[in-house]
């Protein structure tokens, strides 16, 4: 299963490889095929994109949530002072090694699996993988049951308990109904990139989030992560996270 | 459910049409006919209105599952596109200091007797100038002329 998967990454990286030196053979500076972020309108979502970020623990503060503040006001969730069960689309985690003193903090959100387990386990079929990776739940269908958010390993989801008002137009959320990172699929559809990664580079100058086409061979986020390792969390459950994570 | 949702719509048509057709017949009833306001931009609607009576409910249940479940962007009939138009300040809702839903799919909702729970999760309420400074706001209307630009 997973080796034809790998195969098929390949190819796939072969097959947008060749396109792009047909493409540049036509004319200098004329492409046959458009960037994989510049998507129509009327459009759908297409399998040739696989979205993914790549997060650098090395370069994040743990005094910093700028990434979570641009969420919350890019989504419009906000929290209750109810920490058990307060929306949490993104969180800062910090970590200590107690032998060494060494410290890690990194931002977790949903890691867009290729093998979501929320997926598995839905009885509605409103939690969904897009083609182009991007993990979310359908709230026209979602029943609210939360058996999503018990399997997910990351605890990447949340329960809305409470009513809701003042959502963003593109953003809606109401009570009943689970809802997690969507890697602000609203931006992308548009060629933009996530809140948090934006922030994380413009606000907080840190730079530490990355975004792009990990199947593109050519995306700066593809040749990034072939520079140096990177880990995936809890890589052994064969999920496939679509984020990938330096300095773990 | 959506097949209940058509039929509730087909009534309400049908209660509509009688309602026009037979003003007189209607006069001793003790519901008021619903009153719309116009639309905020006073344009033409995507469909003529005759059409949008009818099949408002099953062109918007048809175009949320392409553009949340594909990812499809920027098609012909959008909710949000209903609020842009259609939401209408009222002195009776929050003083007026927003626009809502309420006075135009309130008003023939609530004489049909049609509960629907699009607005529990999408915002109805909208600020009473169309905002154009936001950046997504800009990314989209950028992304709307590429695709108008494109179609020509």
């Amino acid at each position: 299963m997973s080796t034809s998967k790998t195969f098929d990454v390949a190819r796939r990286r072969l097959l947008s490889g060749a396109a792009a030196v047909a493409g540049m053979a036509i004319a200098p500076g004329v492409t046959l095929i458009a960037p994989a972020d510049a998507r129509q309108a009327g459009e759908a979502a297409s399998d040739k994109v696989r979205w993914g970020l790549l997060i650098d623990a090395n370069k994040c503060d743990a005094g910093c949530d700028d990434c979570v503040v641009a969420c919350r006001t890019e989504n419009g969730w906000q929290g209750h002072e109810r920490p058990t069960t307060d929306p949490q689309w993104i969180r800062k985690v910090n970590l200590k090694d107690n032998k060494t003193g060494a410290t890690l903090s990194l931002p977790v959100m949903c890691q867009h699996c290729e093998n979501p387990p929320c997926v598995d386990v839905c009885p509605t079929g409103a939690s969904m993988r897009r083609a182009d990776g991007i993990v979310l739940v359908d709230r026209h269908t979602c029943i609210g049951c939360r058996y999503c958010m018990m399997a997910c390993p990351y605890k990447a989801r949340s329960f809305v308990h409470e009513d809701t008002s003042g959502q963003k137009p593109h953003m809606p959320r109401g009570k009943g109904t689970v809802e997690s990172c969507t890697l602000c699929a609203h931006r992308i559809d548009v060629g933009g990139t996530p809140a948090c990664v934006e922030a994380c580079g413009q606000k907080a100058g840190k730079e530490a989030m990355m975004f792009g086409d990990l199947n593109d061979p050519d995306s700066a986020i593809s040749k990034e992560l072939g520079k140096r390792a990177t880990t995936r969390l809890r890589a052994d459950l064969g999920l496939e996270p679509g984020v990938h994570y330096r300095g773990l | 459910m959506i097949h209940v949702k058509s039929l509730l719509g087909v009534l309400f048509a049908a209660v509509l049409v009688l309602a026009i057709a037979a003003p007189a017949a209607m006069a001793d009833s003790t519901v008021p006919l619903p009153s719309l306001a116009k639309a905020f931009k006073g344009t033409q609607c995507v469909e003529p209105a005759d059409v949008m009576r009818r099949q408002h409910m099953t062109f918007l249940d048809h175009q949320r599952d392409e553009t949340m479940r594909q990812g499809i962007r920027g098609n012909k009939y959008s909710l949000q596109q209903c609020i842009d138009c259609h939401a209408t300040a009222d002195p009776k809702i929050m003083d007026g200091s927003v626009r809502t839903l309420q006075p135009f799919c309130g008003e023939c909702h609530a004489y049909a007797a049609v509960n629907i729970d699009c607005f529990a999760c999408h915002n109805p309420t909208t600020p009473l100038q169309t905002s154009g400074n936001a950046p997504l706001d800009k990314m989209i209307a950028a992304h709307m002329d590429s695709k108008k630009r494109d179609s020509q």
